[in-house]
């Protein structure tokens, strides 16, 4: 079977778009969760003033539109010249926001570890490290993979923000297509299922670490 | 710097203006999201096999596609291919209607399951018609658990709202961007529109937070509910 | 008697938490082989006495002597020494919820005493018998029963092959049907000799236990004797009219 030209420009586009989707995604995600781990120990476990520096941080985040903060980072920033590549400013931004949810998980995860799990290592001898490594980390884990699985996803539908920055990713390269050929339905949903096919299949991977990592009394609900 | 300020403090009424059209977009989307949201839960709970999957395909659907995706997608797609000569307002508010009514959809149903059966069956009991059951006793029950979820989806829709510009309609981002196009102050300007989205998120959170406790009924909590 | 060493030795112990002091120079000396029952109203100190002895909580005074050797407080690897020596089981268990019963066991054997996952394996198995678990091996913290729970911990203290244990009011957190179980565990302890300092409101436990009883208010020691002295027929002690209340109250 041969495709039409329109199809074939169409899944040329489109595939390049995704392989960009994917490399806006990925470092994005590893970012993201560096950079909640790091926010969300400061925030759980600092002292004041490194508390509150982390609790603004997610709330300024979190609280205006990822949009807002790439055109920050894209067009607000070279007023001060500073000029950063589409490219580089859609990653630097899905890092930063995306590490202000990650770091709310993360703060919940470690406040929900009760006194007595600390007492208990304690009590046997545990040295402060070996303590966070065999106790507090492997339940931590378990009680923020969830919610930072859900995040990923969210990354996963937000990368499409990049095209707004004109850096050419899934929907930037077929929103050219769809304009080119005047076909905007056949086009947006075709992009659609891509993403529906990105986010099942982390939705999939999401459930198979879940489950792997399952103990009872840490499940999600 | 100076210039900077009175280039915001000159576009600040606009750009303000521009805040109504987006509480405009937003309290639309959540009561469109709410309906559907009531709907498809109880569709999903107490339907039948044909209506669960297509309750089951829609949440799939609106809970996978970006925003961005769908309002491409409906605005210069599928209205206009069905004829449909919508508004950027109409269109903006059908989308992020249907994208929050897909979790709002979950939310529900999460509180229609933690509700004990024997409350459905103690209105039963004392002469109620199944209609009058789930208006007086199970909707009250169950809206009061969705608050901080609701709190939750209030912020996502706003900020997803300040995607609306993509398809012209004049909210706080479009007309940010109007500003910054002729002015040159592009980081003043949208940090401004970022101060303004911050105070609308927090806002509104709080708000939802005090509506919260003052419906608040002893020995009911939302455990498991909030994220 | 006296002419022996006493494996523990506390002196004019001080704790002071916000301007509020719960220990006000506590001391007393405990052998190997003894037992030293803990009562007194709530908030007169005991458990705060339990957490300074393996410094869970760092006295702001006073000496704590183990095995002959005076514990520096200010020394971490001293102190990760000492709380290998001293184990401690809690009212609320705390266990480890992410571990098996088993590991919750072996996982200190592994890491601390560097044990390999065999012999660690073997040793909880030992451990676990002896409670009455062996079955419940692979169970994790949310499937088992208060009971249960608090046996396994005591196991795993014991696994660590402690010096002396201190055991924090180690039934009060147990639905009644399940005290017994626990309480069995406990005197068969006292019965292989092992030397141990528990606060308890238990009946049953202080009269048949203690060898010494320290009746804790205020943060002092307020009254000490054998059960003999203070419990006796005709005692007007206070410990005896407290234990008079706890009777009345459960009835027995």
């Amino acid at each position: 079977m041969e495709l039409s030209p329109f199809y074939q420009e169409l899944f040329e586009s489109l595939n390049r778009g995704l392989l960009m989707s994917v490399a806006l995604i990925i470092p994005s995600a590893l970012g993201g969760i560096l950079i909640g781990i790091f926010a969300g120990c400061l925030r759980a476990f600092g002292n004041g003033l490194v508390r509150t520096l982390g609790n603004t941080y997610a709330a300024i985040f979190r609280g205006t539109p990822l949009v807002v903060q790439l055109f920050i980072l894209y067009f607000g920033l070279p007023n001060l010249g500073l000029y950063l590549s589409p490219y580089a400013a859609a990653v630097t931004g899905f890092i930063l926001c995306s590490g202000a949810y990650q770091s709310e998980y993360i703060r919940g995860a470690l406040l929900s570890i009760k006194r007595g799990q600390y007492h208990g290592a304690q009590a046997l001898g545990f040295t402060t490290l070996q303590t966070i490594f065999w106790i507090i980390i492997p339940q931590a884990i378990r009680r923020a993979i969830h919610g930072c699985g859900n995040e990923i996803i969210y990354l996963i539908k937000y990368s499409s923000l990049a095209y707004i920055v004109t850096c050419l990713e899934l929907t930037g390269e077929g929103k050219t297509i769809a304009t080119e050929y005047f076909r905007f339905t056949e086009v947006f949903t075709i992009i659609g299922l891509y993403y529906l096919a990105l986010v099942s299949c982390a939705v999939l991977i999401l459930k198979k670490i879940e489950q792997r990592l399952y103990i009872p009394g840490f499940g999600h609900k | 710097m100076s210039t900077s300020l009175a280039v915001i403090a000159d576009a600040l009424p606009y750009l303000l203006q521009g805040s109504l059209f987006t509480g405009a977009i937003v309290v639309s989307a959540m009561l469109v999201g709410l309906l559907v949201g009531i709907l498809a839960a109880v569709g999903m709970v107490y339907g039948n096999p044909v209506t669960r999957f297509l309750v089951g395909a829609y949440v799939w659907f609106f809970r996978g596609v970006p925003v961005l995706v769908l309002l491409f997608l409906f605005y210069f797609g599928l209205f206009a291919f069905l004829g449909l000569n919508f508004s950027a307002f109409t269109s903006v508010t059908i989308v992020l209607g249907l994208t929050t009514g897909a979790y709002q959809a979950n939310i529900f149903k999460g509180a229609i399951l933690s509700l004990p059966a024997g409350q459905f069956k103690a209105a039963s009991a004392l002469g109620m018609s199944n209609g009058q059951a789930i208006r007086s006793i199970v909707l009250p029950q169950i809206l009061r658990i969705s608050i901080p979820a609701w709190s939750n989806e209030y912020s996502i829709i706003l900020k997803d709202s300040a995607l609306a510009f993509v398809i012209g309609a004049p909210e706080i981002m479009a007309r940010t961007q109007f500003v910054a196009s002729r002015t040159y102050q592009h980081l003043a300007l949208y940090i401004a529109a970022g101060v303004i989205y911050f105070l609308l998120t927090w806002g509104g959170v709080l708000i939802l937070d005090k509506l919260h406790k003052y419906v608040r009924i002893p020995g009911y909590s939302h455990q498991g509910m909030n994220k | 008697m006296t002419t022996r060493q006493p494996l523990l030795k506390v002196a004019a112990l001080r704790k002071t938490f916000d301007n509020n002091p719960i220990l006000k120079g506590v001391s007393f000396e405990l052998h190997k082989g003894g037992i030293i029952v803990l009562i007194g109203p709530s908030g007169g100190g005991k458990s705060t006495l339990l957490q300074c002895i393996n410094c869970l909580t760092i006295p702001d005074g006073g000496e704590i002597e183990f095995d002959r050797q005076r514990l520096d407080i200010h020394s971490r690897p001293a102190l990760y020494q000492h709380r290998q020596d001293v184990g401690m089981i809690f009212q609320e268990f705390n266990l480890f919820d992410h571990l098996s019963a088993r590991d919750n066991i072996t996982i200190a054997l592994r890491k601390i005493k560097k044990l390999p996952r065999r012999e660690a394996d073997e040793r909880a198995r030992l451990e676990l018998e002896q409670v009455g678990l062996a079955d419940k091996a692979e169970l994790y913290p949310a499937q088992l029963s208060g009971g249960q729970k608090q046996r396994v911990a005591i196991a795993r203290a014991l696994a660590m092959d402690p010096k002396v244990l201190l055991l924090d009011e180690p039934t009060s957190a147990l639905d009644p049907e399940l005290i017994g179980e626990v309480i069995n565990v406990i005197k068969e302890l006292a019965a292989k000799g092992m030397t141990m300092i528990m606060a308890t409101h238990q009946i049953s436990l202080i009269a048949t236990l203690a060898d010494h009883i320290l009746f804790m208010e205020d943060g002092r020691i307020a009254e000490q004797g054998s059960p003999a002295e203070l419990l006796g027929a005709g005692c007007a002690s206070k410990t005896q009219g407290f234990c008079d209340r706890l009777n009345q109250l459960s009835g027995e």
